[in-house]
């Protein structure tokens, strides 16, 4: 029988399948573990004296709260300081390995898994975080869950789960200049929304998904979860396996060559069907920014702000009235007259190497405009490091931005890195909900290159702006 | 987990669809260790608003939260579904549900039920219109209750059968443990493990 790519994932992995009602059981190849989501797990076990079932495939860092400056001090706020420590004390006493705070290898959990080459194709992997859709990039079957399923795999390995429909999400055609898989995503989400996806894996697919890197992909199925689809995939292809080979924890020798065999296999098959499918032309895409407050609300950067009173269904109706009022904004100002505050660059959406490097290239030899602050905040410290070897780190500092230590820093602002109330920011993470950066704060979604591109002439812009 | 059967409580109409989890609960508040004490969070930011539908009376006394389409979306966080139940909701009724946050519900014993948007939207006015009138949401026929209104509503079977009869599904999992076992014994060699790599 033809199978899509999820499917064959999902197969491979049942322990048993439910009969009637019940659900599949289904086994977890790789459990990522961070602060904020797992001590109430931890506790569970304890209570109920129940082991970590596998500690060998299950790994911890500290990402969430981490202060990025200072961090050979303690962590100031205490309530942030305990729960990193509970992590600590929770990880030695369950023999969890742990990545903490100065490590090499300490950054956002979904940077630091592939990083690693612990990510790989056909892979089931899970973590208390919505954004683990982004290791789906690779061919996994990867997903965010609550602190009951947390507690749930790390007793048992396993998850009772239904299956998910599937939907492919063709991308075709080529992506002009100065649009990235940033664009593809925000473009996605826009037009099947943030509930579009419920119930679904996405499948990017077509001509422009293949000629994107491992990175940008990744960005792609992060955001998977924005559109209400708890996972997102990609073929894996040379693409993937150029990337997966020499790292850390990826097979090598004749174990490269079976891996490499079974992960030939994981396409669907010509003749499958998905639930349902959507259509993309990349080649009419350009640099995609949110107006609103959550990431539906987007449109292309040559727009102006929406008028409520044009939008037909009363619930989007309300929710624009609502989302302007909270943005400050009036309805038809053209996007590109936003002025901004601040710029956030990082984030498990683009806080990866080639991020860097884009942002770089665009603020080069250029100065951050005045009252305009931008945080350059690296996903892990492996990429700070490389980016440090390439000389990024002068590039921004010498136009002004600040250089900062890893973590999830101002994508959610449990650190200390927030917006002030009524403060605006471009920011090249996932969500502008209402207070995401910080109670009070307004968030416009962008790609690296608008982020760079907007910290230079302060209001919302795309690099070709830099040239007029 | 308690069982759940029936409950009648007050309901309180929540006018908004994308009620996502940073709103039911900011990242701000999520730094606790425990498993209790989060009522203070719960739509922390709207609570600030005299106005706020769980400022007023009797909605502060609520229990069943009728609320626009797509709820619970964006973060993964459970402390979403542990607020709501701290401040003393037992059951959130809308036409769409996330679907981390709906698995989340169900494993806490938060009865997650879903109506039509017409059936929310007969709620709402009854609510509105009569503040304080009792809901009464049962799990046995799946039904939504407010004075002449009957609203059926959609659940999962596993998920009712569960919440039904309170029962934890790490233990459910652990009986068959032998399968588990097995599957294990026949993974690819070749799959990675954590274990810090010896240096070469």
């Amino acid at each position: 029988m033809s199978r899509t790519l999820a499917e064959k994932v999902w197969e491979a992995h049942v322990v048993r399948h439910g009969s009637g009602a019940e659900p599949d059981l289904l086994y977890i190849d790789l459990h990522l573990l961070h602060e904020v989501t797992s001590p109430q797990a931890f506790d569970g076990l304890r209570l109920a004296n129940r082991k970590l079932r596998r500690p060998d495939l299950t790994i911890a860092t500290e990402d969430h709260n981490v202060p990025t400056v200072d961090i050979d001090k303690p962590i100031a706020d205490p309530v942030s300081r305990l729960q990193v420590e509970t992590l600590r004390r929770n990880c030695a006493e369950f023999g969890v390995r742990l990545h903490p705070m100065g490590d090499l290898e300490q950054g956002i959990v979904h940077v630091v898994g592939p990083q690693l080459g612990l990510t790989q194709p056909g892979m089931t992997v899970v973590c208390g975080d919505s954004h683990t859709s982004t290791h789906g990039a690779f061919g996994a079957l990867a997903f965010g869950i609550g602190t009951s399923e947390v507690e749930h795999v790390m007793a048992t390995q396993t998850l009772p789960l239904r299956p998910f429909k599937t939907m492919a999400i063709n991308v075709d055609g080529a992506l002009q200049p100065g649009v990235t898989a940033k664009d593809i995503i925000l473009a996605v989400i826009a037009k099947i929304g943030t509930g579009g996806g419920q119930g679904y894996v996405l499948e990017y697919r077509g001509a422009a998904i293949e000629e994107l890197s491992m990175e940008a992909r990744m960005t792609v199925c992060n955001m998977s979860i924005e559109a209400g689809a708890r996972a997102g995939m990609i073929a894996p292809d040379e693409t993937t396996f150029d990337y997966l080979k020499g790292r850390p924890h990826a097979p090598s020798g004749a174990d490269w060559d079976a891996a490499v065999a079974y992960w030939k296999t994981l396409r669907t098959d010509d003749d499958a069907t998905f639930d349902a499918e959507v259509h993309i032309d990349a080649d009419e895409l350009t640099p995609f920014v949110t107006w609103g407050t959550n990431p539906g609300q987007g449109l292309p950067l040559g727009a102006s702000v929406p008028d409520p009173e044009q939008i037909g269904d009363d619930n989007e109706r309300v929710a624009a009235e609502k989302a302007l009022t909270y943005m400050g904004l009036e309805p038809g100002t053209p996007l590109r007259d936003i002025r901004v505050d601040t710029v956030f660059l990082g984030s498990c959406t683009n806080g990866r190497i080639e991020d860097l490097r884009a942002a770089a290239d665009v603020i080069k030899g250029k100065r951050v405009a005045s009252g305009v602050r931008m945080l350059v905040v690296p996903g892990s410290m492996r990429v700070r490091k490389q980016a440090e070897e390439e000389g990024l780190d002068k590039v921004f500092l010498d136009a002004g931005a600040e250089w900062r230590q890893a973590g999830c820093s101002m994508c959610l602002g449990m650190n200390p890195d927030q917006l002030a109330p009524g403060e605006r920011s471009a920011s090249t993470s996932n969500r502008n909900f209402e207070g995401r950066q910080g109670k009070g704060g307004r968030t416009h979604l962008v790609s690296p290159l608008v982020a760079a591109a907007t910290a230079v002439r302060g209001t919302l812009s795309a690099p070709a702006d830099l040239e007029n | 987990m308690d069982a759940f059967t029936t409950h009648t409580g007050v309901g309180v109409p929540l006018r908004r669809s994308n009620v996502d989890t940073d709103q039911i609960i900011p990242a701000v508040y999520l730094k606790r260790v425990t498993r209790s004490g989060f009522e203070d969070g719960l739509f922390a930011a709207w609570r600030g608003d005299e106005h706020f539908v769980l400022n007023q009376e009797p909605f502060k006394a609520g229990s069943v939260l009728v609320a626009g389409p797509d709820f619970g979306t964006g973060s993964s966080r459970e402390h979403a579904v542990w607020a709501l139940m701290d401040y003393g909701f037992r059951v959130v009724v809308s036409s769409r549900f996330a679907d981390i946050f709906r698995g989340n519900a169900g494993k806490q014993g938060l009865v997650a039920a879903q109506c039509s948007q017409s059936d929310v939207e007969l709620l709402w006015k009854l609510l509105e219109s009569e503040p304080g009138t009792p809901v009464t949401v049962d799990l046995t026929d799946k039904t939504v209750r407010a004075k002449d209104l009957v609203a059926p509503f959609e659940i999962d079977d596993y998920t009712r059968w569960r919440l039904l009869e309170g029962l934890d599904d790490i233990a459910l999992t652990l009986r068959h443990e032998a399968e588990i076992s097995g599957f294990e014994a026949n993974r690819q060699t070749w799959l990675p493990t954590t274990d810090p790599l010896q240096a070469v």
